[in-house]
């Protein structure tokens, strides 16, 4: 009676795992994926996630992590509950960041090493395309009627707004020096791309036929840091369009920008070397990757207040959440 | 009929002109003057064919693929010469009407090229000289400098034994000018940042101690009793730009000590094994293109190409004074895989720019080093700041 009181506690321990939300980090240096549970921000696992694993996302239908194993060239894909790697997908020469469209279909890969967006089939495995773009395309963002994909390019510096119907480029933006990554607001009426080197946020108002205008640029300042440190990298939109969150690297805060004045409100001190963000599913919380103090920083939303720390693999560069 | 083209034609030349994107061909030319000199001391500093040349290629490519979005085009013409045919391959350029020149050559060379190119009204681009007063008292208004000065690369040096602190120094001093010129960076820089040069030696240049046929058997013995009996010494700080001795130095001293300067920890723009704030990128780029990996002198020549392609692809300008004057505004910055925007000193023409330490295999650190600090930026920390110029070109 005992052991399968025993039993049953333990097989409620292991359940409950798939209960809770999760956030998968992809750990650069250290060539795993850590697996944070998003209710008690205990860490939950560690597993080999390739070679350089970077860019990292998951299927629409929360049961796939992509992660882009960026010396492995290639995309590995995982299973987001039991781990267990499943077929790779084609990316590409050193693959950074991608994004995966709403159906789950086609995910659009950055090939930092060549110039190249490949676009490629999640079903069958296959490429579709390689859209040539500016020198070393890095950031990745798509409309939310899934349209556009913006490709930013750090050398070029400029964001490709390639059309997800005949995979060419209708638009090219310049944008300040070292374009990290797009980011539009849930409605698609504005897009934000982040200049790491030229510290500025370029926001564009997109109209309805996908067309971007360049209507401001948001710059950043804090008593204290070298203007030069602050770089702006990975960026996250509240859905309802008003708060913008931008990470600004070697800085160590994440800048609190009302997304409709473009005012900077305020900075949140977080880890070291604050590279890319995401939120939870319910909006509660935004994680964000701190390469060099190798942990992850908890922001209560709400609040605008950092909460909390979790110490993950080595060197984190992106991150996922789900339900 | 005549009479009913032409406003067509007008029409259509000011539609091309005043377009955003009006077709651009640009065209540059990289100058490469050789001079008789000595091999290096060591194998690895053999200079390749195309040195400076290789970072032009894949200044035209990576210009070229921004170009394709823009409708712009870039060709780069090499050419080598030597001292005494320089004026003629550069009458040659310029006749041809290429104004974006780019110049690898020792100083004397450089300076009149530069005026040669000036009566042209032509851009020169310093991409090989060091010396200080090219940018100071013999500085020209037409000619900017991505290569660092010697004042930058002792700043960069001293920086960092300063921050460590070793703050007294054994300089070792070649006796060749050159070598002259930079020990008095270095000097210059001690009294900077607040080091004692507690011994200053010069190591003659006999002609002699290569390393073929056994030179090192030589220096082991010579270099010991050259620096013994010093004054006591945290750092050895080699001035061989002419590079005969400074290699020799870092196991043959008789006190044990680091080496830093033309030997050891050197300070450069740029070296193969780079690869912080997305370096990695650059390498396997400049690997893929030419096939070798890079040295100083073509990432200064690229350095030069991509301030160019910034002016055509932002200020819709290929004219020597278009891209002078917008390299020189507050609207240029350029992103140089050295973690900050790398941008010029509107008083003398030179590209502040961060240095790395090398010692031959790794990026050790990089300067300007922390708490070293600067009312505008910690960039001009490194080299001849603006209240200390003496250069009138610009004004």
């Amino acid at each position: 009676m005992k052991s399968l009181f025993i039993a049953a506690s333990i097989t409620a321990l292991l359940a409950s795992p798939a209960l809770a939300g999760k956030a998968f980090i992809s750990n650069e240096r250290g060539n795993t994926i850590t697996v944070v549970n998003t209710e008690t921000w205990e860490v939950e696992n560690e597993f080999f996630a390739g070679n350089r694993p970077r860019g990292i996302t998951v299927s629409p239908d929360g049961s796939k992590i992509y992660v882009c194993a960026s010396d492995d060239n290639l995309v590995r894909v995982f299973d987001a509950n039991t781990y267990e790697e499943l077929p790779s997908l084609p990316s590409g020469p050193d693959p950074e960041l991608f994004i995966i469209e709403p159906s789950g279909k086609r995910l659009y890969i950055a090939n930092e090493d060549d110039n190249l967006v490949t676009v490629t089939d999640t079903e069958t495995r296959t490429v579709l395309a390689e859209v040539p773009v500016g020198v070393e395309p890095e950031g990745m963002g798509m409309s939310p009627d899934a349209k556009w994909v913006v490709n930013t390019s750090e050398t070029t510096n400029m964001a490709h707004f390639i059309s997800t119907e005949d995979y060419k480029i209708y638009h090219n933006v310049l944008v300040d020096q070292r374009p990290r990554y797009a980011q539009y607001t849930a409605d698609g009426s504005r897009l934000f791309v982040t200049s790491e080197i030229g510290g500025t946020v370029s926001v564009m108002d997109i109209a309805e036929d996908g067309a971007p205008t360049v209507v401001g640029k948001i710059s950043f300042e804090v008593p204290g840091v070298q203007p030069e440190w602050l770089q702006p990298v990975g960026a996250k939109v509240t859905s309802d369009g008003k708060r913008l969150f931008v990470a600004l690297g070697p800085a160590n805060r994440v800048a609190v920008v009302d997304a409709q004045s473009l005012d900077v409100l305020d900075y949140i001190l977080v880890g070291q070397r604050v590279w890319q963000l995401d939120f939870t599913p319910d909006e509660k919380y935004l994680l964000t990757t701190n390469g060099n103090s190798n942990d992850i920083t908890v922001i209560d939303v709400a609040k605008e207040e950092a909460v909390r720390s979790v110490q993950v693999g080595e060197q984190p560069w992106g991150v996922v959440t789900i339900d | 009929m005549q009479f009913r083209v032409s406003p067509l034609l007008a029409a259509l030349f000011l539609m091309l002109t005043t377009g955003y994107a009006a077709a651009i061909d640009v065209r540059a030319a990289v100058i490469r003057v050789d001079y008789q000199s000595v091999l290096p001391i060591s194998r690895y500093d053999l200079r390749p064919d195309d040195l400076g040349f290789a970072g032009a290629v894949l200044g035209d490519e990576d210009n070229g693929t921004t170009g394709s979005f823009l409708g712009h085009t870039y060709e780069t013409r090499h050419v080598t010469t030597t001292p005494e045919e320089a004026d003629a391959a550069l009458d040659a350029i310029l006749s041809d009407g290429v104004s974006l020149i780019i110049i690898l050559a020792d100083r004397d060379d450089l300076l009149r090229l530069t005026d040669k190119a000036q009566e042209s009204s032509a851009l020169v681009f310093n991409a090989g000289t060091a010396d200080v007063d090219v940018r100071d008292t013999e500085c020209r208004g037409n000619l900017l400098h991505t290569v660092p000065s010697h004042a930058m690369t002792a700043d960069a040096v001293a920086q960092f034994a300063v921050w460590k602190k070793w703050t007294d120094w054994f300089l070792v001093a070649g006796s060749n000018p050159q070598d002259e010129a930079l020990a008095d960076a270095y000097r210059r820089a001690a009294v900077k940042f607040g080091a004692d040069i507690t011994v200053d030696r010069t190591f003659e240049d006999t002609g002699g101690s290569r390393r073929t046929d056994s030179g090192h058997v030589l220096v082991q013995r010579q270099l010991p009793v050259f620096t013994q009996d010093a004054d006591d010494h945290d750092v050895v700080i080699a001035a061989d730009d002419t590079d005969y001795f400074g290699r020799y130095l870092t196991y043959h001293l008789w006190t044990p000590r680091p080496v830093m300067g033309s030997a050891g920890l050197r300070p450069i723009s740029m070296h193969g094994a780079h690869e912080a704030w997305g370096a990695t990128q650059f390498q396997t780029r400049f690997e893929e293109a030419t096939g070798r990996r890079v040295r100083p002198e073509d990432y200064n020549v690229w350095l030069a190409l991509r301030v160019i392609g910034e002016a055509v692809t932002r200020a819709n300008t290929a004219e020597a004074q278009g891209v002078r004057d917008y390299a020189l505004s507050d609207a240029f910055e350029l992103a140089a895989f050295k973690g900050q925007k790398v941008t010029f000193r509107k008083w003398n023409g030179q590209l502040r720019q961060p240095i790395l330490l090398y010692d031959g295999a790794i990026t050790v650190s990089v300067s300007p080093q922390e708490g070293f600090l600067h009312q505008n930026s910690p960039l001009d920390t490194l080299g001849l700041d603006e209240p200390e110029t003496n250069c009138t070109a610009f004004n």
